[in-house]
């Protein structure tokens, strides 16, 4: 008998295929979900509504992009969001010491890159140490060091302009400011993935790393960048987080790493690596996204949410082994 | 195979969508939002909040993130702006990082209310106080004096490092230690149990062993509390060391009753959710202003007035917090 995997997935082009079709599978449930959301809640269809709702947590999307792209390579990084809020920490500490607020932006940036080229530098320096053991260690790490520069404190008072970033539109549209910045990143993302030689490595690394290593790809070098990628868009996120938030405290983010991770796997992106892709990820962002929005609109209780997400979660994963399985039965005995 | 399987959960999501019905038929939609869900004291808060909603007509939505994070709160509040609810209530998981969410809702026209833990000025027209920080931050350490005859260690094993009213509370203990007679007394340290039962269950077994001669520990929140009782009795320290701080009364009827905490203190969280939905309901219905000096009849809570607050804002007080101790807690234990 055949193995699952070599029966999914014969060849390079069906490859495509099968991602193709599992990102209209995403498309399909987004109209789905729009259709009963409309159908249970009037406020659904108010467009400024649904792009603010779109907004509200837009800042985890920036994450999604590298740890999506992490995953394509076979590691995985659950400290994204300890380096959240380190870089909020330390932006708005640098900020209360009389730095510009621009620049501050920057110190939010540089610390998230520092604590992602930290990890990778872990990672591909030392042998033996998994991507899980040394992202957990730093999860625990960067967010103790966040409780102790600014223990139970809170930091704000950041000027006008700088909440913005969170909270602003494009001119008079009720676009917010952030789903453009976010569009920018993906584009970039969504390119540097599907369009060069180093997105190709990428898929190459998670497909069969000794392989890629044989095949002279620099796969130490391409794990760094992506590591350092993760922390520069840890950064970013806390920037736009702390404008959201308004002030920054030591235990922003919490969570995040989960939720990330669960929508990158949404998305098709698969955690042993090699498959997946920037856009389901993004279609799976904005699933879960008028998910909860569309049961906030009903009332339903947090708890249940949790479960009704939980639910939906395990199934849409578990269809590709479900439709693998008749598949095989079908050549079986078809 | 695919397109069935997507036909399937289409006409699903349809189906659910048909039976599915929404309506308000009242005048006003009052939401309170709480720190989180699945929380006894904000549970006896919604009973409250549903009372006043019965008393004036409106309809009430209560709801609150899973877990007490204030991303999962900004995320519900906008979800209320998006419904045009008529007023937002919110326990705050942060004092500050609301207010931006909150702003939005008042440029929306919707009411901006804080209870119990509250948000800045900028945020909120009017704040419902449960008590005065001070009284209850003094109360907790006279309480606990009384019981270690004014002698001996003491520490306070407090809800997350950054919940605003526990804070003040703390500071407030630590003015009230400053009199003279308290200076047999020190208060070795304050940890934190984040409000999560089994971590303050382990803080208070932490404290028993870093801290030989404790005598006393105060836990001025519910979860907390109930876990150092627990602990008291699980390490056999009944009697040895004594325990007050902030309860509810169902959760602490078996503390009280075998001794490991004498007494304890705490506001009626479902006059707290009545009085909060209420004054809501009479902004709305424009029968108060909330303007400083204001007196109002605020249903069955009798005569209420709208004072400052001590962070510059407005506010309205609801009163001292209650004592439960052997005496009362059989009456109590059931109510809330």
């Amino acid at each position: 008998m055949e193995s699952t995997k070599t029966s999914i997935i014969p060849g390079g082009l069906s490859l495509r295929e099968v991602f193709l079709r599992w990102e209209w599978l995403l498309v399909g449930l987004i109209v789905g979900v729009s259709i009963v959301n409309g159908r249970l809640s009037p406020h659904f269809w108010d467009y400024a509504g649904l792009m603010d709702a779109m907004a509200v947590f837009l800042e985890k999307g920036f994450i999604v992009l590298p740890v999506a792209m992490i995953l394509i390579s076979g590691e995985i990084d659950i400290s994204v969001s300890s380096i959240v809020a380190l870089s909020s920490v330390l932006m708005a500490l640098s900020f209360q010491a009389g730095l510009p607020m621009v620049l501050a932006i920057c110190v939010a940036v540089a610390v998230g890159t520092a604590c992602g080229a930290f990890n990778g530098f872990l990672i591909t320096r030392i042998p033996g140490l998994s991507s899980v053991i040394v992202t957990l260690a730093a999860n625990s790490l960067f967010r103790g060091i966040a409780y102790i520069v600014l223990g139970d404190r809170a930091v704000g008072g950041f000027p006008r302009w700088y909440s913005y970033l969170s909270w602003g539109y494009l001119g008079s549209s009720s676009i917010p400011f952030i789903i453009l910045a976010f569009g920018i990143v993906a584009v970039f993302f969504g390119l540097v993935l599907h369009k060069t030689t180093f997105g190709r490595k990428v898929y190459a690394i998670g497909n069969n790393q000794v392989a890629a290593r044989f095949s002279g790809i620099p796969v130490s070098r391409i794990k760094l960048i992506l590591f350092t990628l993760a922390g520069v868009m840890s950064g970013l996120a806390a920037v736009f987080l702390t404008s959201k938030l308004g002030s920054s405290r030591p235990n922003v983010a919490l969570g995040y790493e989960l939720e990330v991770i669960a929508i990158a796997v949404l998305g098709g992106v698969s955690p042993a690596g090699g498959k997946g892709g920037i856009p389901g990820a993004i279609l799976a962002l904005i699933l879960m996204r008028l998910l909860r929005y569309g049961l906030g609109l009903i009332n339903v209780p947090g708890q249940v949410m949790l479960v009704v997400i939980g639910i939906i979660l395990v199934l849409v994963v578990m269809l590709p082994n479900l439709i693998g399985s008749v598949r095989i039965s079908r050549k079986r005995f078809g | 195979m695919l397109q069935k399987i997507l036909i399937v959960i289409l006409s699903c999501f349809l189906l659910i969508g048909m039976f599915s019905m929404s309506a308000y038929a009242d005048e006003y939609v009052i939401a309170l939002v709480v720190k989180n869900v699945g929380n006894p004291f904000f549970d006896a808060v919604a009973r409250g909040g549903q009372d006043a909603c019965d008393d004036l007509g409106h309809t009430l939505i209560f709801q609150g993130p899973p877990t007490p994070t204030v991303e999962g709160q900004i995320e519900i509040i906008e979800n209320l702006i998006a419904q045009r609810v008529d007023a937002i209530c919110v326990s705050a998981n942060d004092y500050d990082a609301l207010v931006p969410v909150m702003q939005r809702a008042m440029d929306a026209g919707i009411l901006a209310i804080s209870f119990d833990s509250g948000i800045h000025p900028d945020g909120r027209l009017l704040h419902i106080n449960q008590a005065d920080f001070e009284l209850i931050g003094r109360l907790q350490v006279q309480a606990i004096a009384e019981m270690i005859d004014f002698e001996g260690e003491i520490a306070v094993l407090s809800a997350g490092a950054t919940m605003t009213n526990q804070n003040i509370w703390i500071e407030w203990m630590q003015e009230e230690l400053k009199e003279p007679e308290y200076e047999n007394m020190e208060l070795v340290t304050i940890v934190y149990g984040d409000d999560l039962r089994d971590k303050s269950y382990n803080e208070a077994m932490g404290l028993f062993k870093s801290y030989p001669d404790l005598r006393g520990i105060i836990s001025p929140t519910t979860v907390g509390i109930g876990a150092t009782g627990k602990a008291i009795t699980d390490a056999g320290l009944i009697g040895q060391v004594q325990l007050t701080g902030l309860g509810l009364p169902s959760e602490m009827a078996e503390w009280i009753q075998n001794g490991a905490c004498q007494a304890m203190f705490l506001w009626n969280p479902v006059d707290l959710g009545y009085l909060t939905t209420y004054v809501a309901g009479l902004l709305l219905d424009g029968e108060i202003s909330g303007a400083v000096g204001e007196e109002f009849a605020a249903g069955r809570m009798g005569e209420k007035v709208v004072t400052e607050a001590e962070d510059g804002g407005i506010e309205v007080l609801l009163g001292p917090p209650f004592r439960f101790d052997a005496s009362n807690i059989d009456e109590w234990k059931d109510v809330y």
